[in-house]
C-alpha cells in the first residue's frame, strides 16, 4: 500500500468575484496513488487541478507538496510547476517544434539537464506509447489521439513527482479515447502518482484507488472505487451516476414505440 | 484616317532614340554607390525598428507599469507624422538646443524612430494571438516567464507577425528617398543632381530600377519565409 503523503490539499478556497468555486476542498494524496475526480461540469474539479500547479491563485487554505507549503506566497512556481506534470484536454503541443523538441524544451531549458540523457529518457518514453517513429514529425501532422500521447511524454520527460490530467479525452474522436487511456492505465500500473479528472467512467473503475466526488465546489464523496460505483453513499453521487446509465431508458422508450405503432 | 499603329511605333523608336546608353553606362556606377548607401542605412535603421518595435510590444503586452504609457504615445507619434517631418526635426530642431546629429545618424535614427512604431504594432498583434492555452502549457512545463518568451511566444508571435513586418519593412525601404532632404547621397539625391542637366528619361528609368532591384529581392525572401512559416503548421 502507499505510504508517504505527496499532496495535501487543506480547506482549499477560490473565488471568481463573487463566485466561489472550491469551498473548502481537503485531499491527501499518497505515493502512487491513483485519484480520479468525478462530478458535474462546474463542480470545479478542472479549478482544483488548475489550483495545485498554480495556473489559478488560491483564496485560502494551503496546498503542500512533499510535506512543505507552495502556497504561502514565497513559491516560486517554475521550480514546483517542474515537480508537478500537467496535460490538459486540448493537448496544446507547441505548432513551431517538432515532438522531439516539444518534449526536450522543459528538459533542457527549465531543468538544464544533459541533452543526451533527456534525449534518450525522451525516446524510451516515446517507445512506450508506440510514438517512436513520429520523433521528427510536427504536431500538425499527428492525430488528436498521437498529440496527446506526445503531451503527456511531454510532462513525464520532467521526471514529475505527480501527473494531473484534466478531462484529457474529452476532445477526442471515440476511436483514439483508448489509446490515451492505455497509456495512462500503464502509467498508474508502473506506480506514478496521479489526479485525473475525467467523465470515462468504466476507465475510472478501472485505474482509480479512490474515486473523489465533487459538487458545487466541495467534496460529496471520497470512496474506493467498487464501493463508488455500486453503491454511492449519496443521492447527489447517484443522481449523477445515473447520467451515464442507457439501458433501462431505451427499452422503455423502443417498447412504447411499438405499442404506438401496433 | 488616324493609324494608330504608326503613331504608336514613331512613339516607340523616338523613346528608343532617346535613350542614351552612354549616359546610362557612365552614371551606372553612381547610382550603384547611391544604392548601397540606401541599402545601408535601410538596413540599420530597419534593424532597429524591430529592435524598438519588439520592446515596445512587449512593455503594452505585459502592461508594465509607467513604461506602457511611454510606448503608447511613442507610437502614436511615431505612426502619426511624416518622416520628411521627423528628419528635419532632428536634423535642424535639434541644433537649436545644441545637438548637432549627423545626417547619417540622422537618417538611422529617423527611419528607426518611424519604423518601430510600425512594427511594435505587427508584434503587438503577433503576441496577442497566442493562445491562453499555449502560455499555460509553457508554464506547466516549468518554464520562467523569460523562457516562456523566447521560446513559446515569440516564435508564435513572429509567424503571425511576418506578413505585417514584411510590409514594413518594404514601406520603410520605399521612406528612404526622403533621406536626400537632409544632404545623403542617396539615390533620389543622385537622381536629383542628374535631372538638372536634363537625361530626365534615362535618369528616371535609373531610379525605379536601383529601387526595384532593392526592394523586389526583400519582398521575395520575406515571401518565402512566410511559406516556410506556414508549412512548418503553425496553425496546429
Amino acid at each position: 500500500m502507499p505510504c508517504r503523503t505527496v499532496l495535501n490539499i487543506i480547506d482549499l478556497h477560490k473565488r471568481y468575484g463573487q463566485l466561489e468555486v472550491l469551498h473548502g476542498v481537503s485531499l491527501e494524496v499518497k505515493k502512487g496513488q491513483v485519484l480520479v475526480v468525478v462530478g458535474p461540469s462546474g463542480c470545479g474539479k478542472s479549478t482544483l487541478l488548475r489550483c495545485i500547479n498554480g495556473l489559478e491563485p488560491i483564496d485560502s487554505g494551503n496546498i503542500e507538496l512533499n510535506g512543505g507549503s507552495i502556497t504561502d506566497g514565497k513559491t516560486r512556481w517554475n521550480l514546483v510547476r517542474q515537480k508537478i506534470g500537467m496535460v490538459f484536454q486540448s493537448y496544446d503541443l507547441f505548432p513551431h517544434m517538432t515532438v522531439m523538441e516539444n518534449i526536450l524544451l522543459g528538459p533542457l531549458k527549465a531543468q538544464g539537464r544533459n541533452r543526451a540523457e533527456v534525449e534518450h529518457e525522451a525516446e524510451e518514453l516515446l517507445e512506450r506509447v508506440g510514438l517512436l517513429d513520429r520523433r521528427d514529425s510536427w504536431p500538425g501532422q499527428l492525430s488528436g489521439g498521437q498529440k496527446q500521447r506526445v503531451a503527456i511524454v511531454r510532462a513525464l520527460c520532467m521526471q514529475p513527482e505527480i501527473m494531473l490530467f484534466d478531462e484529457v479525452t474529452a476532445s477526442l474522436d471515440p476511436e483514439m479515447v483508448r489509446e490515451v487511456l492505455d497509456v495512462m492505465l500503464e502509467l498508474a500500473r508502473r506506480g506514478m502518482t496521479m489526479i485525473i479528472v475525467t467523465h470515462e467512467m468504466a476507465f475510472a473503475k478501472a485505474v482509480a484507488d479512490r474515486v473523489i466526488f465533487m459538487d458545487a465546489g466541495v467534496i460529496v464523496e471520497s470512496a474506493p472505487p467498487d464501493q463508488f460505483f455500486e453503491n454511492p453513499a449519496s443521492e447527489r453521487a447517484r443522481k449523477f451516476l445515473n447520467i451515464f446509465q442507457f439501458t433501462g431508458v431505451t427499452k422503455e422508450e423502443q417498447t412504447d414505440e411499438k405499442n404506438g405503432s401496433n | 484616317m488616324y493609324d494608330c499603329a504608326a503613331k504608336g511605333r514613331e512613339f516607340f523608336h523616338q523613346g528608343e532614340a532617346d535613350l542614351d546608353s552612354a549616359f546610362v553606362i557612365e552614371y551606372a556606377p553612381m547610382f550603384a554607390r547611391a544604392a548601397v548607401l540606401t541599402v545601408s542605412l535601410a538596413a540599420a535603421g530597419i534593424v532597429l525598428a524591430v529592435i524598438l518595435g519588439l520592446a515596445c510590444a512587449l512593455i503594452r503586452y505585459f502592461k508594465v507599469p509607467v513604461l506602457r504609457r511611454v510606448a503608447g504615445f511613442y507610437i502614436e507619434v511615431s505612426r502619426n507624422t511624416p518622416l520628411m517631418i521627423q528628419l528635419f526635426f532632428l536634423y535642424y530642431g535639434l541644433t537649436r538646443i545644441g545637438i548637432l546629429l549627423e545626417g547619417v545618424t540622422c537618417a538611422i535614427v529617423g527611419l528607426a524612430f518611424l519604423g518601430g512604431g510600425y512594427m511594435a504594432e505587427a508584434f503587438r498583434a503577433g503576441l496577442e494571438a497566442v493562445s491562453r492555452n499555449q502560455i499555460e502549457t509553457g508554464l506547466s512545463i516549468g518554464l520562467s516567464r523569460r523562457q516562456l518568451i523566447r521560446y513559446v511566444m515569440l516564435p508564435q508571435a513572429f509567424a503571425v507577425a511576418i506578413p505585417a513586418i514584411s510590409a514594413n519593412t518594404i514601406f520603410l525601404m520605399k521612406e528612404t528617398s526622403v533621406f536626400s532632404i537632409i544632404a545623403l547621397p542617396d539615390l533620389v539625391y543622385v537622381a536629383k543632381d542628374l535631372l538638372k542637366e536634363g537625361h530626365s528619361g534615362e535618369t528616371n528609368l535609373m531610379l525605379v530600377v536601383s529601387y526595384l532591384m532593392i526592394i523586389l529581392p526583400v519582398s521575395i525572401i520575406f515571401s518565402l519565409l512566410e511559406r516556410r512559416v506556414r508549412r512548418a503548421g503553425f496553425s496546429g
